[in-house]
């Protein structure tokens, strides 16, 4: 592999996730029964054979800091290189608000700069995959585009849901010849996995460039506007994408899991996906216990019944209780005989004996971090 | 070198003859325990939690994958700049070179390991124990009595009480007899292997020991009683917590269905007193739409498809459509296919059941092995493969090879 280091901007903003993203930022948004979104990039870098990526924080990255801590999970505790997480801070031409992506990454440019790897793999946080870039950065070269953006194909389209939805048009030879940020009406249905490959030079000219003329946004400003002008090339990607661009494709990429096909591609034993290790016991199940299509993680205590339901690290479901279509987040309680259907409790929610919550699938019911029911 | 006021050393080398086929080509220490755990983390993990930060484990059987277990220790938070995890077999120096001949003999033979701590008290644990104990109340209790040694003591049923080392003890709390492995108890107080010794005593009294040519070097058997013998105080640390031996098949079954039990006489949830392990890279487990899991434990990146009741199942294991495992324990990584049934069992890590066989069947009377190990329990060995359709009855060993070889 040609090397090259990894940029991941967390700085995502997005309310249609609603309280999921109250207290973090998407990257760190609890997924799959015990990862965080961050972990399927990161994983995806190191796999590819990364040893240098610089995270972009912006907005409640102390959730983010927590979880990644010096990066040894995935091996990018280093002397040389490693795992870098680049905060906002103030100077006299930087607020630390960053009006976008193009601020994020000047303002990093001393992180961009001191790398010694060619390429650069830039992607946001908000898009689940498991893969390696090899394919990606192969192409990249081989076709000697400016940027290698890479795609995957998707049939479904919610105007509602529109969420750094980038449509790509690709002509001959895999040259993209038009762009849609967030389209009312899509012309494609070929979409930007939010990762991005091109030399280190081509970013600091770009964004340089694109900050003398006050522009902000990285995907908008520079890639939308200079379509004709750069050699924009597509990599398609044909694995399973999860994009988290609002709370019920959230929820529609979690229950997926239980089809054994995604099971296999997301948490394909060849790449493994990587994360915070958290000691747990092994999940204990009650005599009482009726478990079907459920994802379960280490630490939970099972006395009731659940049936379609993601379980995350150190749950406890009561004798009695009923779970169905549910994703009960790290450390969640729920008592005796309460019955949920369709219901997101995040982290350290209690539901008292007794309780009933029921949403529907296209709207689940949240319960906040810490919330008592 | 910083000082440390306690290094502990685990004796590790236990080969585990009794575990049969499961201690082929591991030590005893590093077999599976609990779903997700390995024997060491225990004693690991208490040393941990009861802040002892230095820690010798020493090896000498089959010690590939102690080694790779333990790593640099970063599992245990013992990857430390001043300390940590150390690995230590036995080695040649000079013209001379020799296998740890006891339990006292291997510790001398690393009195220079020891030296370079300059520490006040060593803690000497044993590789074959499950329990949860705080050491640091044990060194309190060593220092109050203002004691020479202490051993950590538990009371036993009467009837047992000849496998262990048997203690009387004054009203101090100090021990006044002991006998290692008597035929006629006096006492239902038994050694649990664990010592705190003040260090200057233990190199005094290992450095003798070991020019006494009629020693067989055994911390019970000689170190022990010369202590009591010279008048030295020797107290006994009371420990009322679960502790489970799991030196032979019977035992270590029962230990897994231990953690099953409601409530479960050994908390590993407690998060005040976490046992660590090096974690696999595993998603969360599955149970399928035609799975149910009742009374068990089940660890990361099982797949379940079929029945599982009163078992514990260790990380990676999948169970295919139909199958039913009862009262078993499944360690890293086995596979179990459609239709297979298991019940009272041990599988080792990675073997592999074919479709429709059927292990712990009750005993035909045509054919005659040996059970004197395994009593009604059926072991399989690691990598052992179970051809669809096999019958396998209860109390047989099948060993990896011998699953080739039959061919059945």
């Amino acid at each position: 592999m040609e090397k090259a280091f990894g940029l991941i901007y967390t700085g995502e903003s997005n309310n249609q996730l609603r309280d999921i993203t109250y207290s973090r930022s998407i990257a760190a948004v609890p997924f799959g029964g015990r990862y965080r979104c961050i972990d399927f990039i990161l994983s995806n870098l190191v796999n590819t054979g990364v040893t240098n990526v610089g995270v972009i924080a912006q907005r409640n990255y102390h959730s983010l800091m927590d979880h990644l801590g010096s990066g040894k999970e995935w091996d990018l505790h280093r002397k040389r290189d490693g795992l870098f997480i680049l905060p906002p801070f103030l100077t006299r031409d930087n607020t630390g608000i960053y009006r976008g992506t193009v601020d994020a990454i000047r303002s990093v440019m001393g992180y961009v700069r001191r790398s010694s790897q060619r390429y650069v793999i830039l992607t946001g946080s908000h898009t689940i995959y498991n893969s390696t870039y090899d394919g990606m950065i192969a192409s990249h070269i081989q076709s000697g585009a400016d940027i290698t953006i890479m795609y995957s194909e998707e049939k479904e389209f919610d105007p509602n849901g529109r969420y750094d939805d980038l449509r790509l048009t690709i002509g001959a030879g895999g040259r993209i010849t038009d762009m849609q940020i967030d389209p009312y009406i899509p012309q494609s249905n070929l979409r930007s996995c939010d990762a991005f490959v091109m030399e280190k030079s081509m970013l600091e000219y770009l964004i340089e460039e694109a900050a003398s003329h006050a522009y902000t946004d990285f995907v908008r400003d520079v890639l939308v506007r200079n379509v004709g002008r750069l050699n924009i090339n597509g990599w398609r990607y044909e694995g399973y994408v999860a994009r988290m661009d609002s709370l019920s494709s959230y929820f529609k990429h979690n229950m997926a899991l239980f089809n054994e096909a995604v099971r296999a591609d997301l948490f394909n034993a060849q790449h493994p996906i990587y994360t915070k290790v958290k000691d747990e016991a092994p999940a204990r199940y009650g005599a009482d216990a009726k478990v079907k299509s459920s994802l379960v993680a280490d630490g939970c205590i099972i006395e009731g019944s659940i049936e379609n339901c993601i379980l995350f690290r150190g749950v406890q479901v009561g004798k009695g209780s009923q779970l169905k279509n549910c994703i009960v987040m790290q450390a969640s309680e729920i008592r005796e005989n309460c019955a949920l259907d369709y219901a997101i409790l995040d982290k350290g929610v209690q539901v008292r004996p007794g309780r009933r919550l029921a949403g529907y699938e296209t709207f689940p019911v949240t319960i906040r971090k810490g919330g008592i029911v | 070198m910083v000082t440390k006021r306690m290094v502990a050393m685990l004796l590790a080398g236990g080969q585990g003859t009794r575990l049969g086929v499961l201690t082929n080509r591991t030590a005893k220490p590093a077999v599976p325990f609990g779903g997700k755990y390995r024997i060491i983390d225990f004693p690991l993990s208490n040393c941990v939690n009861s802040d002892i930060d230095t820690v010798g484990v020493l090896t000498q059987y089959s010690p590939l994958e102690l080694n790779a277990y333990l790593g640099n220790g970063s599992a245990w938070d013992l990857d430390r700049n001043s300390g940590g995890v150390y690995v230590l077999p036995p080695y040649v120096s000079g013209s001379r070179g020799e296998w740890y001949s006891g339990t006292a003999n291997a510790i001398y033979q690393n009195l220079a390991f020891l030296r370079q701590y300059s520490p006040k008290y060593v803690l000497i644990l044993s590789g074959d124990h499950i329990y949860k104990m705080n050491y640091a109340a044990m060194l309190r209790c060593h220092m109050e009595k203002q004691a020479d040694a202490t051993i950590a003591v538990l009371r036993v049923p009467i009837e047992e009480a000849h496998r262990f080392g048997i203690m009387k003890t004054n009203e101090e709390g100090l021990i006044t007899d002991f006998w290692e492995k008597p035929k006629q108890p006096q006492s239902d107080k038994a050694s649990m292997g664990i010592y705190i010794f003040s260090y200057d005593i233990l190199e005094k009294y290992l450095t003798e020991d070991e020019h006494n040519e009629t020693s067989s070097h055994d911390f019970g058997k000689d170190i022990i009683p010369k202590l009591l013998k010279d008048g030295k105080r020797v107290a006994a640390y009371g420990f009322n917590g679960y502790w489970k031996d799991v030196g032979t098949v019977k035992s270590l079954w029962e230990a897994n269905m231990d953690l099953i039990d409601e409530p479960a006489a050994l908390d590993l949830n407690d998060s005040q007193w976490r046992i660590y392990s090096r974690s696999p890279i595993m998603p969360a487990h599955y149970i399928g739409a035609d799975g149910q899991v009742e009374s068990s434990i089940v660890s990361e990146g099982c797949d379940i498809n079929g029945s599982v009741s009163r078992s514990v199942l260790f990380t990676g294991v999948k169970v295919g459509r139909g199958a039913v495992i009862e009262n078993s324990v499944v360690m890293p990584g086995a596979k179990i296919a459609d239709g297979a049934v298991i019940k009272k069992a041990i599988l080792g890590e990675n073997a592999y059941v074919g479709k429709h066989a059927r292990i712990g069947e009750s005993p035909s009377e045509s054919i005659s092995y040996d059970t004197s190990l395994t009593g009604d329990i059926t072991l399989i060995a690691g990598g052992a493969r179970i051809k669809d359709a096999s019958i396998i009855p209860a109390g047989m060993i099948v060993s990896d090879a011998s699953a080739k070889k039959e061919g059945n």
